[in-house]
């Protein structure tokens, strides 16, 4: 028997039909929807007299546009202040309901950030398809599911023929052994990957995360992980399956019960590259050396460690990466040489389908705890990634550490990551952000995007600037 | 889909790696729940000195004199010439959305992005790989010359520049034979129902755990 990858094996699975032409139809389980990258594919569906394939395959909830603010969100739909994001958020609630597609809508608990409620309520699962009309889809991954972030004309494609037309991807491996120092996140770790893979490095794979610090990483820290494939340009971030995987599985809403479960299980036991199975890129990254990651720069590659000094244009050779480093500097209001715990920070903002579960709340809070966020911080805001994300650190008392140390308390929402309901950056402002991308203009138009893990986040709230967190712990 | 079989148009450039989707179409445009009108948008925060508005009047808004598409010589150009890994970052289709309202019609770079690639094709927008030396060639003769012109011809793969030089250039047969023919792949896919109604049966009975109900 040929030895398969993890990618090759869901690939085979999903095989509905290989094309002459070279394309593939691969089958999808999910589709995940969301007010953004969905009216269009649903007026097209109208537009052509087409039916849902599968309705129970999608799953829809509105997150890019609704409001964190507590007041705004009361009123509901309705109360969204911005009439352009109001009429997306009601666009997505006729549509669901003309179809018939389940709509966790803006203040149902279970509503929240696409990627968060996927996994959180089992309507993703190991071994499944799933597509969405987002790019971070790669997040769930983390449970062994093939994800594809994909356009709009694709959500349309899955919605009427329950299939997307492929060309099979090649195959890498990013594999980091050894043990995760005090203080190094789940974040830590992909930033540091893309800073060595680049932002292009991943054009064209699948990328699988393997070795014991993924192993022994929990379910959230590898959806931190696969989220940002596509920062490294990878489409799909994949971990194998095993017991922990199974452990955050088990009991979820939607996932398998009674004998599903164990015909379920069995099946998901082999959702992991076989001994000897050959991918066409290996990266290997030894644990020890990866320590807290900011980025300096307008691209997720742009990162160094936080004891680092930010780059120069002279650093680099190759042509491109001098002008690239120039304009990032230029943009970014930055210094050569300048070390990166100078950084004045005038925001900081923890969230975002990267960084806003259950564990990167906690993890912000430790470090908070009992401190206040620095005088000269003008805003620190905490968005947890959905409703049930938010009453669980409410059971914790998280949210009042929080409010105690001076952070605002937020509703679920995408919120800051891309600023399109009222969270935005100021035009030359600083921002810690716990979100995945940096480039210019993303939190706000002249914003300036630092991204840095949960843990980084509330360290620069409480110092004003960046600060080591492992010094912060330690004290 | 307009079909795309031979563009003749002038060049403009974006020189410089790894633009953005974000650069290509900020976010606040993206709340349009249409497919048009993005074109007065594309690399809005490049384009303008301030900051861009749904439903503004892109007329009446200070231009960045500094930015190349704003240049005279560049009006009206329909290929653009670009560097490596362009459109990396957000699925969204609004970037194939708001360059082919401005008036592309092919792309030509090293590289691009996965998603952005695929997304491309689905609007009649050509996206073309020339080797790194080729497309800095490209670029400099575009920079020497004003009016500078390239003829994209799909159905033979040929690019011709002003002297006649002919370019070679790949691409996927079946996005050629939908880009040639204007053809919607939902409709193409819906040929193999059959074959995918037998796969979802096959399917269901081997995992049935997945077709439970989402309520």
């Amino acid at each position: 028997m040929v030895a398969k990858t993890l990618y090759d094996k869901l690939w085979d699975t999903h095989l509905v039909k290989q094309r002459d032409d070279g394309t593939a139809l691969i089958y999808i389980d999910r589709q995940l929807l969301h007010e953004v990258t969905s009216p269009q594919a649903f007026e097209g569906l109208r537009l052509a007299g087409r039916p849902l394939w599968r309705r129970g395959a999608n799953l829809a909830t509105p997150d890019h546009n609704v409001p964190s603010e507590v007041n705004e969100r009361a009123a509901g739909v309705d109360g969204i202040v911005d009439e352009v994001s109001r009429i997306q958020v009601q666009q997505l609630d006729s549509n669901c309901e003309e179809f018939g597609v389940t709509e966790f809508k803006i203040n149902d608990p279970r509503q929240g950030i696409v990627h968060v409620v996927g996994p959180e309520s089992g309507a993703t699962l190991p071994g499944m398809t799933v597509v969405c009309g987002d790019s971070h889809t790669a997040t769930h991954g983390a449970l062994g599911a093939l994800a594809h972030g994909i356009g709009t004309s694709e959500v349309e494609h899955v919605m009427a023929t329950q299939c997307l037309i492929q060309k099979k991807m090649k195959n890498m491996l990013v594999k980091v052994e050894g043990a995760l120092g005090f203080g190094v996140a789940p974040k830590d770790v992909i930033l540091a990957v893309i800073g060595i893979i680049g932002t292009a490095g991943g054009n064209g794979y699948a990328i699988e995360f393997g070795g014991s610090v993924f192993r022994n990483m929990s379910v959230e820290g590898r959806m931190t992980v696969c989220n940002m494939a596509i920062e490294a340009g990878a489409r799909v971030g994949l971990v194998a399956v095993d017991d922990t995987t199974l452990a955050y599985v088990k009991g979820r809403p939607f996932a398998p019960r009674a004998e599903h479960w164990e015909l379920a299980v069995n099946s998901w036991r082999d959702l992991h590259s076989d001994e000897g199975a050959s991918f066409d890129r290996v990266v290997e990254v030894d644990a020890a050396s990866i320590v807290p990651q900011v980025s300096w720069g307008t691209s997720p590659e742009m990162v160094i460690a936080v004891d680092g000094k930010v780059p120069s244009p002279e650093d680099f050779e190759d042509r491109a990466k001098q002008l690239a480093t120039s304009q990032a500097l230029a943009y970014m209001g930055l210094t050569a040489g300048q070390a990166i715990t100078d950084i004045k920070l005038d925001c900081i903002f923890i969230g975002s389908c990267t960084n806003s579960r259950i564990e990167d709340l906690r993890a912000a809070a430790a470090v908070v705890k009992g401190k206040k966020v620095a005088a000269t911080v003008s805003r620190a805001l905490v968005v947890p990634g959905s409703g049930l994300v938010k009453a669980q650190a409410e059971q914790e008392g998280l949210d009042k550490i929080f409010v105690e140390a001076g952070l605002e308390w937020r509703e679920p929402s995408c919120s800051m990551c891309l600023a399109m309901n009222s969270d935005v950056l100021g035009e030359g402002e600083h921002c810690a952000s716990t979100s995945n991308r940096n480039f210019e203009g993303r939190q706000g138009f002249g914003g300036r995007t630092h991204l840095v893990s949960p843990e980084m986040a509330a360290a620069a709230a409480v110092a004003g600037h960046f600060v080591d967190v492992r010094e912060m712990l330690n004290k | 889909m307009e079909k795309f079989t031979t563009v003749t148009g002038l060049c403009a450039p974006m020189d410089r790696a790894n633009v953005d989707t974000d650069m290509i179409i900020p976010k606040q445009f993206l709340k349009s729940i249409k497919r048009t009108g993005f074109g007065p948008n594309l690399f809005d925060e490049l384009r303008y000195l301030d900051e861009g508005v749904p439903g503004a009047d892109c007329s009446a808004r200070e231009i960045n004199s500094k930015f190349p598409l704003n240049f005279p010589r560049y009006q009206d150009a329909s290929i653009l010439l670009a560097r490596e890994n362009f459109g990396c970052g957000s699925s969204r289709e609004h970037a194939p959305w708001a360059l082919e309202d401005y008036g592309f019609r092919v792309i030509i770079a090293p590289s691009y992005a996965d998603i952005f690639f695929n997304n491309s094709f689905k609007n009649g927008l050509l996206p073309i790989v020339l080797a790194a030396d080729i497309v800095e060639r490209l670029f400099n003769e575009m920079y020497a010359q004003e009016a500078y012109q390239l003829t994209v011809e799909l159905e033979s793969q040929i690019i011709r520049t002003p002297t006649g030089e002919e370019i070679a250039f790949d691409v996927d047969t079946f996005r050629k034979h939908c880009l040639l023919n204007g053809l919607d792949d939902i409709g193409i896919t819906l040929q193999d129902t059959d074959a995918i109604g037998d796969f979802e049966a096959k399917w269901q009975q081997q995992a049935p755990w997945l077709f439970g109900a989402i309520k």
